[in-house]
C-alpha cells in the first residue's frame, strides 16, 4: 500500500516539474507576443505617419518625380484633346 | 557566445534546440535506467541540474559582455549582457521551483536548507534580482549601461565565490544530496549531456530571440524619430 | 599617495565635525542588541545565538553607513572635483573603502564590548573574533564603496545599496558567523576550522577589492 502511494506520488512530482518549465516558458511567449503585438501596432502606426508625410514634402524621390511627370502628361494630354475638339 | 554564432539564424537554431531538446528527454524517459535510490522522481534531475548549470554559465557570459562593454564602449554588448542575465533569471526562477518540487518528492519537505546547491542558487538569484530595479533607477542610457555592467561583473565575480561559502558552511560529513555528473553512470550520463546541450541550445535561441525583438523596436524608434523630423 | 591621504582625511574631518554616521551607528547597533534581548527573551547568549545577533546587527549597522558614504559628494559636487583633479579616479575609491573600514572599526569598538557586557559569559573569544571582524569590514568597505557610489548616482538611492549589498554580503556572514559560533561558544573559543574561515573572507576580500579597483573608473565617467 505505501510504496504504491509513494510511486504515484513521485510520477505527480515529476510531472509537476516538467509542467512548471512548461508553463514558465509559455508565459515567456505570451510576454513577448505582447512585445510583438506593440512592434506591429508602432510599424503601423508608422506606416501611416509615411502615406501622410509623403504628398505633403517636397522631397526629390524618384516616385514623386514619376507622379508629377504622370500628372504633367495628363494635363498636356487634356489640352491636346481640348484643341482637337475645338 | 552571439557573435561566434552570427552566421547561424536563430531559424536554425530554434529547429536545432527542438531536435535535441525533443532527442535529451526522450533518452531521459525512455532510455535512461530509474535510478536505484531514488526511483522516478530522479527524472527531475534532467530538466533541474540542466537548466541550474545554463542559468550559471549564462551569468558568466553576461560578465564577459560586461568586460567586452566596459572595454569597448559599444551598447552592443549592453545588451547582450542585459539580455543573459534576464534569461538565466527566467531559468534560475524554473531552477528554484523544479528544486522545490524535487525536494517534496524525494525528502518530503518544499525547501531543504541542508542542501547547499539549491540555497547558493536562492542567494544568486535574489542577487540578480536586484539588476532590474538598478536598471530602472539610473535615467542616463549611457550610464545606465556602464553602472549595469560594474554589477554583472560584480555579480559574475560573486557566483564562484558564493557557492563556495555556503559549501564551506555545510557540516564536512553532510551527504552530497544532488550527485554531481562526475558519478552517474554512462546509461545516465549521455541522456543528461543531451539534456544539457538542448537547454543551452534553447538558452541560446531565447537570448538571439530577445535581442532580436530588442534590435527591431530600436530601429522602430529610430524610423520614427526620422520621420517625425522630416514630416 | 598624497591624494589619497588627503581624500581620507577630508572625509575622517568631515565626521569628526558633524557626526553624520558614527553615532547613529551606535546606537542602531545599541537598540537592535536591547530588541534581541527582548525578542529572543534571553539574557545570555554563546555560540551560533551569539554570532546570529552579532554579525547580523553590525551589518545593518554598516549600511547605515554605507548608505551616508557619497551623500557630500552627490550634494555638494565632490564627484566632479575628483574628476577635474589630475589625479587617479581608483584614489577615490580606496580613499573611500578605508573611511568606511575605520568607521567599521570604530563602531565594533563601540558596539563589541557592549554586546559582551549585555550577553556573554566570558569574552576570550572576542580577541580571535576581531581579526574576523576586521577581515569582514575590509570585505564590506570594498562591496559597499562600489555599490553605494551607484548607489548614490541612481533615483533611488537609499533604497538600491541594501538591496544589492544583502544578497553579496551573505558570504561574509556565513564567514564571520560561522566563526563566531566557536569562537563565542559557552565552554570557551574553540578554533576548529579557523583558518577556513579566515581564508574565506581574505578571498572575499581579495576578488572584490580588485573588482572595485576595476571598474571604480566607469563609475565617475560623465
Amino acid at each position: 500500500m505505501i510504496p504504491l502511494l509513494a510511486l504515484e506520488s513521485s510520477d505527480r512530482y515529476v510531472a509537476g516539474a516538467y509542467l512548471v518549465f512548461l508553463l514558465l516558458l509559455l508565459i515567456y511567449v505570451a510576454i513577448m507576443a505582447a512585445k510583438l503585438s506593440r512592434i506591429q501596432r508602432e510599424l503601423g502606426s508608422l506606416a501611416e505617419l509615411a502615406d501622410r508625410s509623403r504628398p505633403r514634402g517636397a522631397s526629390h524621390d524618384v516616385g514623386e518625380i514619376h507622379e508629377r511627370e504622370q500628372e504633367i502628361g495628363t494635363v498636356r494630354e487634356q489640352a491636346q484633346r481640348e484643341e482637337a475638339a475645338r | 557566445m552571439a557573435n561566434a554564432l552570427n552566421s547561424i539564424t536563430l531559424r536554425r537554431l530554434a529547429i536545432a534546440t527542438v531536435a535535441v531538446m525533443a532527442a535529451g528527454y526522450a533518452l531521459a524517459f525512455f532510455a535512461a535506467p530509474e535510478d536505484a535510490d531514488q526511483g522516478f522522481i530522479q527524472k527531475i534531475f534532467y530538466l533541474h541540474v540542466p537548466l541550474a548549470t545554463v542559468a550559471l554559465c549564462g551569468w558568466i557570459v553576461a560578465a564577459i559582455h560586461a568586460i567586452r562593454h566596459l572595454r569597448t564602449g559599444d551598447p552592443k554588448h549592453d545588451a547582450r549582457a542585459y539580455v543573459s542575465i534576464h534569461i538565466s533569471v527566467i531559468f534560475g526562477l524554473a531552477v528554484l521551483l523544479t528544486g522545490a518540487i524535487w525536494a517534496k518528492g524525494a525528502w518530503g519537505v518544499w525547501w531543504e536548507w541542508k542542501e547547499p546547491t539549491l540555497v547558493s542558487f536562492l542567494i544568486v538569484f535574489l542577487l540578480y534580482a536586484t539588476y532590474y530595479p538598478l536598471r530602472y533607477a539610473i535615467e542616463d542610457r549611457d550610464r545606465q549601461a556602464r553602472y549595469a555592467s560594474v554589477f554583472a561583473i560584480t555579480a559574475g565575480a560573486f557566483v564562484p565565490l558564493n557557492f563556495l561559502a555556503v559549501r564551506l558552511a555545510q557540516p564536512l560529513i553532510h551527504p552530497r544530496t544532488f550527485s554531481s555528473a562526475g558519478g552517474l553512470p554512462d546509461s545516465m550520463l549521455w541522456p543528461f549531456l543531451v539534456c544539457l546541450v538542448g537547454m543551452a541550445l534553447l538558452w541560446t535561441t531565447l537570448v538571439w530571440f530577445e535581442l532580436d525583438s530588442k534590435a527591431a523596436s530600436g530601429n522602430l524608434k529610430r524610423i520614427r524619430r526620422a520621420l517625425e523630423a522630416t514630416a | 599617495m598624497t591624494a589619497f591621504g588627503a581624500l581620507l582625511r577630508k572625509d575622517l574631518r568631515v565626521e569628526l565635525r558633524t557626526l553624520r554616521s558614527l553615532p547613529a551607528m551606535a546606537l542602531f547597533a545599541v537598540s537592535a542588541f536591547v530588541i534581541f534581548r527582548f525578542g529572543l527573551d534571553r539574557e545570555q547568549l554563546s555560540g551560533e545565538l551569539a554570532a546570529g545577533v552579532l554579525v547580523p546587527t553590525l551589518l545593518f549597522a554598516a549600511l547605515l553607513a554605507i548608505n551616508r558614504l557619497f551623500v557630500a559628494e552627490r550634494e555638494e559636487g565632490g564627484f566632479d572635483l575628483v574628476r577635474l583633479a589630475p589625479v587617479d579616479r581608483t584614489v577615490l575609491f580606496a580613499a573611500k573603502a578605508s573611511a568606511l573600514v575605520i568607521y567599521l572599526v570604530v563602531l565594533e569598538l563601540v558596539a563589541v564590548p557592549i554586546f559582551a557586557l549585555f550577553f556573554l559569559d566570558s569574552a576570550t573569544g572576542l580577541l580571535p573574533f576581531a581579526l574576523v571582524l576586521l577581515l569582514a569590514d575590509i570585505g564590506l568597505a570594498a562591496t559597499g564603496t562600489l555599490i553605494s557610489t551607484i548607489a548614490t548616482m541612481s533615483s533611488a538611492r537609499d533604497l538600491l545599496a541594501p538591496l544589492i549589498l544583502l544578497p553579496l554580503l551573505i558570504p561574509l556572514v556565513i564567514a564571520a558567523a560561522g566563526a563566531g559560533e566557536h569562537l563565542l561558544a559557552a565552554d570557551g573559543p574553540d578554533y576548529g576550522r579557523f583558518g577556513t574561515w579566515l581564508g574565506l573572507l581574505g578571498l572575499y576580500d581579495l576578488i572584490f577589492l580588485l573588482v572595485g579597483y576595476a571598474t571604480f573608473d566607469f563609475l565617475l565617467d560623465d
